[in-house]
């Protein structure tokens, strides 16, 4: 019989500890395919951060390290600039990468440091159940912004693809989401492309995530879905930013 | 290699950090220990390393976690104010067992404070600074040639106990010039493999540089383990110098650029007939509490002569439990004692001791 359907090489049998209906595990996937299919899984290191996504390692056969909150692209320079053959990637989730790690994220891709940062934006922080995030829409209710986000008092949410595309030694960036599966087969291709964009040494890549948050966002799956393209997707546009084909 | 050359001591520093194996620099710039790193920018690529100047001190000190992890000898470089930024950091490179090597070059604080030298981050080097339960092994030099012989020592201690160690100086002892000659480093870890770093192809064998641990009884026994192997430290690697100690009535305690005026200060009470020394603590964590004890055997009186508000005078206590007096004097702010206020001080304790 053919197989259809299988694990990814680079995934491990392990059952995660995400919530039902969660973006994580499908991204995981997606990074764990690309992986094989490049044929890169003996050479790429990643970095965890601090959020959701903490024990990646657990699910990832990968040599790993554990950030602290929002230091994973300063970590991710020291590896890459002592083996510039790996393949190093971050994986961030929003308020690791646009609140405590803002500048770590900002210079890595100022200085085009050759690696790929998977940012997994769901517009709050999952881990500490719900408080609001840099990327929290204006009117959204979190645990921190009962009465929702308000420009007043808490700002605007940030557009992090946009912001960093306008950095030179940004060589790809691209937003995508995981609500259906033509944009789970979209994000996969952009998945590859930042991870080829590495492997040619361009520069600095980066893919942003819209990812249901069903639990904190106090929705079932199906509806949390519906809200990533309704609403989420309209602030946050879907689409490549910036594509270098040579550096 | 016997050549000496004119040099600052923080370029003797940077210089040494070279000479030991170091290829990977990570810092942001901060008086008064520029001169570490506009060395490094020129040296490094010439030694086939790499010089990056980070945009803060907390990325700095990430970026030396990344190096360490992935196997290279890697150092960073600040003063106070800076090296205060770095103390999350420091935490997780201890947890998380990597070597590594820091150059704090005091200055006054609290506080942005001034760029004047200083030993008022004692407490911070020695007890810790950031959150959890760990040690630095921390070096106190007093001359350039000191300051590199012990940054050279510095990368083979953090190989050999996986552990971040810092060179505490001050301003004094970066800016001021002599001629250093530059050791061959001894045979030993600079090429020590380290099978727990990250280097890629590890199939089978996955390498994970981590400090989470959610379940209270492995953090115990990481905790446990840490302190186990700072049990070894403070066996092994306790360094002092003892200055014309064996008949002292008055020992004068001090370290780095302050032990070097208070042997001045000896010189001229020894003239005069009395009989004064010095005991150096080299290492300042490990400290050398059993040398003080050693010495209370026959001294009277204990003098700490500190460029800080009384910090190393808490551990020249704890060594002498009370059995003899101890007197202080400082100069803080920046301003840098001058023997005569210490062979004044000197010989107060001496009238109340003798």
């Amino acid at each position: 019989m053919e197989t259809v359907y299988e694990r990814p090489r680079t995934l491990k049998l392990a059952s995660t500890h995400y919530c039902p209906g969660c973006g994580h595990g499908i991204v995981h996937r997606l990074i764990a395919e690309v992986i094989d299919e490049l044929g890169i899984r003996e050479r790429t290191v990643a970095v965890a951060p601090v959020g959701c996504a903490v024990l990646l390692y657990d699910y990832f056969d990968l040599d790993s390290y554990e950030a602290a909150h929002g230091r994973a692209p300063a970590i991710a320079t020291g590896c890459k600039r002592v083996h510039p053959e790996l393949i190093v990637f971050t994986y961030q989730g929003d308020g690791d990468l646009a609140a405590i790690g803002t500048a770590e994220a900002v210079h890595a891709a100022a200085r085009g440091e050759k690696i790929t940062t998977i940012f997994i934006n769901n517009a709050n922080y999952g881990m500490t159940a719900g408080q609001m995030a840099p990327t929290t829409l204006i009117g959204q209710k979190t645990t921190t912004t009962p009465e929702g986000r308000m420009a007043e008092r808490a700002g605007y949410p940030i557009r992090v693809c946009e912001m960093l595309a306008t950095l030179e030694g940004v060589a790809y960036a691209s937003r995508v989401s995981v609500s259906s599966p033509k944009n789970v087969i979209q994000a996969k291709r952009a998945i590859k492309r930042a991870f080829e964009t590495q492997i040619r040494g361009l520069g600095y890549s980066i893919v942003e995530v819209l990812s249901q948050c069903p639990t904190n966002w106090h929705m079932t799956p199906v509806e949390s879905v519906k809200w990533v393209d309704e609403k989420l997707a309209a602030y946050y546009p879907l689409g490549e930013f910036k594509s270098l084909t040579e550096g | 290699m016997t050549e000496k050359k004119f040099m600052a001591g923080n370029e003797a520093i940077a210089e040494a950090a070279v000479s030991a194996g170091c290829r990977y620099y990570f810092a942001y710039p901060i008086t008064p220990q520029n001169e570490i790193g506009e060395y490094m920018s020129r040296r490094m690529p010439q030694v086939g390393g790499t010089f990056l100047q980070a945009e803060s001190e907390v990325a700095a000190i990430y970026m030396v976690f990344g190096a360490a992890g992935a196997g290279a000898r890697t150092m960073t470089s600040s003063s106070s104010p800076g090296i205060s930024l770095m103390q999350e950091g420091i935490s997780y490179i201890a947890a998380a067992e990597l070597p590594c090597v820091l150059v704090n070059m005091m200055r006054g604080g609290p506080g942005l404070g001034g760029i004047a030298p200083s030993q008022s981050d004692y407490f911070q080097a020695t007890k810790g600074g950031g959150h959890g339960d760990y040690h630095m092994l921390v070096l106190a030099p007093s001359t350039g040639q000191e300051a590199a012989n012990l940054t050279m020592l510095a990368f083979d201690l953090a190989d050999k106990y996986r552990n971040p160690v810092m060179i505490l100086g001050d301003g004094n002892i970066g800016q001021m010039m002599e001629p250093i000659e530059f050791k061959q480093p001894p045979e030993g870890f600079i090429h020590a493999k380290k099978e727990w770093a990250i280097t890629g192809g590890s199939s089978g064998h996955r390498k994970l540089i981590k400090s989470l641990y959610l379940d209270p009884v492995t953090l115990e026994k990481r905790n446990l383990a840490i302190g186990v192997k700072l049990r070894e430290v403070v066996k092994n690697e306790v360094r002092f110098e003892s200055y014309m100690t064996e008949d002292a009535d008055v020992v004068i305690a001090a370290y780095g650029t302050v032990a070097r005026i208070a042997k001045t200060a000896i010189k001229i009470l020894r003239e005069n007939g009395m009989k004064v020394g010095l005991l150096r603590p080299i290492s300042l964590y490990p400290f050398p509490y059993e040398a003080f004890a050693r010495v209370a055997e026959h001294a009277k009186g204990f003098l700490v002569v500190e460029m800080s508000m009384g910090q190393m005078l808490e551990d020249v206590r704890l060594a002498l439990c009370c059995e003899r007096q101890v007197s202080f004097y400082s100069r803080v702010g920046g301003i840098v004692p001058n023997y005569e206020e210490i062979v004044a001080e000197v010989e107060k304790v001496a009238a109340e001791v003798t």
